[in-house]
């Protein structure tokens, strides 16, 4: 287990390195980068500039002094806001985000497996089309269109919820919603499927001949092998549900990082963009990270790798 | 000695030798269609699958020639017809502009379905090449080209998709490439896959001294069975990019006006929703999320034919 | 694997209070009388996405107390489902049972609800599978796939079933038992690993142990440790035993009697050596003449010319027909009676009626 968590902490660092090295590359490419000889009008923004970047020093000091830089968590400053940097906006939209981030999650795996399950155990049953509908409907739909549907019925015609924002547990229905259910559905799909294929699993038919509860087999027996495969695309979920904030907070005018993310895209703000980036990532790697460690945990044959018995 | 049924009805003629017949016992074996047949035969049978098949050939054909036959002009700025709700002569509205929603969305599905299919087929080649080459060399060359796809596969995809779009400015092509570039990661594991399928089946055949047969055997059974994968990630590679496209566009990293994607037109009708202009938003999400939807059931479909695993 | 070879006769003597039962023991070579199982004209089907496989059609037999009835044939002849009815493991709904009974100790089988079934499974009747790599639950540990059953169906505390465990686990043959209840099945070999489904089945004291093919995935080493395995139970405990195989070098070693199959029938049935010695069937003198000969390797190895019907239309006469030597009209157009040629030797076959005697004389 020990190497297998260096093994994955080693590529996680390669992989942010890989990350912070394109972004300082490419952002040295960019017309109107800090990098660019043409200097910004604003004196403090320009003096925020040649500080963090050393602009005075040649290229590979900069480099390394830049993934120094990140690597204290430091992620520059702005090129359009002369008093806010990467970090001012990080502490003020990161927490918000990050709370939506975790409440669609929580929806989308405990009813996307509850969803996925019951539609296996009543394969081709009225549950099962049901669900399976759900979930390719629920795959097809973007988030934004749904995110508009919601918000044009509950908000504006029913009257039901608020429209946007963040600041109660009604406000932040709609939004987790429009966000959960892509999700939702590829966990459902998936656990549908791989719930069939164990139920067929000689272990299973040897668990029914033990005479076990139909509960404890499908708890006990069939659940924890059907969600290994789940574990496996939590990273690509997250991922989805990471940039998902981007929509979601710019539609609801929720004050998360996402939306100064949007918006520094939008007014080409290059320092906040690269510095949210190599954030995003860093923080994207870490969850996988801590996804494969729990995999680790959840599949004992990876657990205990290095010290097998006989067999 | 007793026989317990009585057998005696049977008339005395019959108790004559049959003879052997071999053949008869190994002809119960059923027809054995050719691959791409029974796959398209139990195709047919998924009505969802080829209910989005038939959508997206109707689609394709209004993408190509609807633009070309629209009276309306989506150059210039029609003031007199202003966020006109959908009518006879507007059948999906009109926008802020004055432009036709209806002209718009099949201007839009050119861009979205250029996209997504150029985004598969450019993922096809790479994908065939590197995870061609990956998996017919083997060895030292397979195990570090596979190490560079395990990192690349561990790259946050549409992040980087956001920094390329940002540094190379949003245009179509830069879409293509900045998809393509993330993209191809994913093919090139399952042609390398395949590959070592026929490599395998290759080794073992020969090691068996099939001979002449082998080759065409893997050029009759072997090869369609390989390529199911294939295609079926193409298929459903198609709505990704479609939806990346989409939400490209909806971040601010769109194509822009008059020619713009379906993204773009929703993203544009945004500020508008709450006005009552519904038609602006409703027309290019409804054919996003269809689109989609099309594309999911048919790979889907795809995958469940293809699968050489079922077959009966 | 060594530690396969050496331990059972170590353990043998240490566990044995856990599973005699004193009446039954010794009975084993005597003469098997108490009917315990009954297979009635059972006919199962499969509905499938190419048709209706009629898998059973009429199998009907016996099962004597304390005895071993080996079931052979060839793969897909219909022992798997024969088993499986038994068991109440036919997959619902795609599998039916159409007719037949199973009577168990006078009890139908066949009729029970689930939950009654329930109490039966793994309690009256217990099976064992064929590959132990794949029936063992790679994601829970030994001991609790141990204990569970024997939990859910008597009151035992955790500390009884885990001391139960440990020395059927010693019984079986496994070393260092409490130790390895805390492991998960990937860090056991694969004869260890049949030893831990035997002593699954075993922990509730069944009546009847069903083996489907439970060393075919074994090395050759290994078989012949887990048949001494199934011998030393019977004699302990007096345990009925279907055993499943296509081998018969199996059958020979620890069967008491054998039913052949084919194409879903049971067509010949009698004790060992009516079966060995004077076999009735032309199916099963072509079985018996491919026994597997050293000198011959696997794959050259060719039992009977021609492949078995097609399940989804069965010929209405004689279904090996095709492949039979012998074959007459007759054979294609009716299906030959049972024929008993002793107490315990019965045949479905034409060549028994002695107008096709005369045929061949
Ligand atoms: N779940 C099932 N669905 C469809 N057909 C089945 C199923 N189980 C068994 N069969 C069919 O029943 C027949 C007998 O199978 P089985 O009892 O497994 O054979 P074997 O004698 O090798 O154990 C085969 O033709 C098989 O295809
Ligand atoms: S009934 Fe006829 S075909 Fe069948 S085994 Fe006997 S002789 Fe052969
Ligand atoms: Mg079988």
């Amino acid at each position: 287990m020990a190497i297998y968590i260096v093994k994955r902490f080693f590529m996680m660092i390669a992989t942010i390195l890989i990350i912070a090295t394109l972004t300082f590359f490419l952002m040295h490419s960019v017309p109107g980068s800090p990098f660019d000889e043409e200097r910004t009008s604003n004196p403090t923004i320009q003096a925020n500039l040649e500080k963090f970047y050393k602009l005075d020093q040649p290229t590979h000091v900069q480099y390394f002094d830049y993934l120094k830089s990140i690597a204290t968590f430091d992620f520059g400053p702005s090129i359009k806001k002369p008093n806010e940097t990467v970090n001012t906006l990080l502490a003020r939209g990161f927490p918000i985000s990050f709370e939506l981030g975790m409440v669609t999650i929580l929806v989308a795996v405990i009813s996307g497996i509850t969803l996925g399950t019951l539609a296996a155990l009543r394969h081709n049953g009225i549950i099962d089309y049901s669900a399976m509908a759900f979930a390719v409907i629920g795959i097809s739909v973007p988030n934004f269109v749904l995110a508009t549907v919601l918000i044009q019925q509950f908000a504006v015609n029913w009257n039901l919820l608020p429209p946007a924002t963040w600041s109660s547990r009604m406000h932040m229905i709609l939004p987790t919603l429009a966000l959960a259910t892509g999700p939702t559905a590829i966990i459902a799909r998936l656990t549908r499927s791989s719930m069939l294929e164990v139920l067929t699993q000689d272990y299973i038919k040897m668990a029914r001949a033990k005479g076990l509860s139909p509960v404890r087999i499908v708890l006990r027996h069939a659940l924890r092998n059907a969600l290994m495969p789940v574990v496996t695309i939590m990273g690509t979920m997250l991922a989805g549900i990471l940039t998902g904030t981007f929509v979601i907070e710019k539609i609801f005018a929720i004050p998360g990082m996402g939306k100064y993310f949007v918006e520094s895209i939008n007014n080409r703000d290059y320092p906040v963009i690269m510095g949210s980036t190599v954030f995003y990532s860093a923080f994207l790697v870490f969850m996988l990270f801590l996804v494969d460690i729990v995999y680790g945990f959840i599949d004992p044959r990876i657990k205990l790798h290095r010290k097998e018995g006989d067999a | 000695m007793v026989t317990r049924q009585q057998n005696v009805q049977a008339p005395d003629e019959w108790f004559k030798p049959k003879g052997r017949d071999a053949e008869k016992a190994e002809s119960v074996v059923r027809p054995s269609l050719s691959y791409w047949k029974d796959a398209w035969r139990r195709l047919r049978k998924n009505k969802l699958a080829m209910g989005g098949l038939v959508f997206l050939i109707i689609l394709t054909l209004f993408a190509i020639f609807a633009p070309m036959l629209s009276p309306h002009n989506i150059e210039i700025t029609q003031y007199a017809n202003q966020n006109q709700p959908p009518s006879g002569a507007h059948w999906f509205g009109t926008d802020d502009k004055g432009w036709d929603v209806f002209t718009r969305t099949w201007h839009g599905a050119r861009v979205s379905l250029f996209v997504g299919v150029a985004a598969a087929l450019i993922d096809f080649f790479i994908g065939i090449i590197y995870g061609g080459i990956s998996g017919y060399k083997g060895g030292r060359t397979d195990t570090i080209m596979m190490r560079i796809i395990e990192i690349l596969y561990g790259l946050p995809h549409l992040l980087v998709v956001i920094l390329l779009m940002v540094i190379m400015g949003p245009s179509l092509t830069t879409i293509i490439v900045a998809l393509t570039i993330t993209g191809w990661v994913g093919m090139a594991r399952i042609v390398r896959g395949q590959v070592l399928q026929i490599k395998n089946y290759e080794f073992v055949t020969a090691s068996k001294s099939f001979g002449a047969g082998t080759s065409r055997i893997i050029r009759k059974n072997l090869l369609p069975n390989t390529m199911g994968p294939i295609i079926v990630q193409m298929t459903l590679t198609v709505p990704s990019a479609i939806f990346a496209e989409a939400f490209l566009s909806f971040i601010g990293l769109g194509i822009q006006a008059p020619v713009a994607s379906w993204g773009v037109m929703a993203n544009d009708a945004l500020p508008v929703i709450l006005s009552g202009h519904w038609w602006r938003l409703f027309f290019p999400a409804l054919f996003i999320s269809l689109t989609m939807f099309a594309f999911n059931v048919l790979g889907d479909g795809m995958q469940d034919a293809l699968d050489p695993k079922l077959r009966g | 694997m060594n530690e396969d070879e050496n331990t059972l006769k170590k353990n043998g003597q240490g566990g044995a209070a856990v599973l005699t039962k004193p009446e039954a023991a010794g009975k084993r070579k005597q003469v098997f009388s108490e009917v315990m199982l009954s297979v009635r004209d059972l006919y199962v089907s499969f509905r499938t996405f190419g048709g209706e496989v009629q898998a059973l059609r009429g199998v009907s037999f016996d099962l004597y107390k304390g005895e071993t009835l080996a079931i052979v044939g060839e793969s897909g002849c219909g022992k798997s489902v024969t088993a499986n009815t038994i068991m109440g493991l036919i997959p619902e709904p795609a599998g039916r049972i159409k007719n037949g009974s199973v009577l168990f100790k006078g009890k139908d089988l066949t009729k029970l609800d689930k939950s009654k079934m329930r109490k039966v499974q793994g309690v009256d009747i217990s099976m064992i599978f064929q590959d132990p790599m794949t029936a063992l639950n790679p994601t829970l540990k030994i001991g609790e796939q141990l204990t569970e059953g024997l939990r859910t169906h008597q009151k035992v505390s955790i500390g009884e079933a885990r001391k139960k465990a440990i020395k059927l686990l010693e019984v079986v043959g496994i070393p260092n038992p409490e130790e390895r209840m805390k492991q998960y099945p990937h860090q056991f070999s694969g004869g260890m690993r049949q030893r831990i489904v035997i002593a699954i089945a075993l922990i509730c004291e069944p009546e009847l142990l069903i083996a489907d093919e439970p060393t075919t995935a074994l090395d050759v080493t290994i078989q012949a440790q887990i048949l001494e395995l199934f011998e030393e139970i019977q004699e302990r405990t007096g345990v009925s035993i279907i055993l499943i195989t296509h081998d018969l070098g199996v059958v020979a070693k620890i069967a008491d009697r054998i039913a052949v199959m084919y194409a879903g029938k049971v067509i010949e049935i009698g004790t060992k050596r009516e079966v060995f010695y004077t076999p009735q069937h032309p199916y099963t003198k072509g079985l018996l003449a491919s026994v597997p000969r050293l000198d011959l390797k696997e794959e050259e190895l060719q039992p009977i010319e021609g492949t078995p019907p097609d399940l989804f239309a069965p010929p209405i006469g004689c279904p090996f027909t095709a492949r039979c030597p012998f074959a007459m009209e007759v054979c294609d157009r009716i299906y030959p009676g049972t024929t008993d040629i002793s107490v315990t030797h019965a045949v479905d076959c034409w060549l028994q009626d002695e107008r096709a005697k005369k045929l061949f004389d």
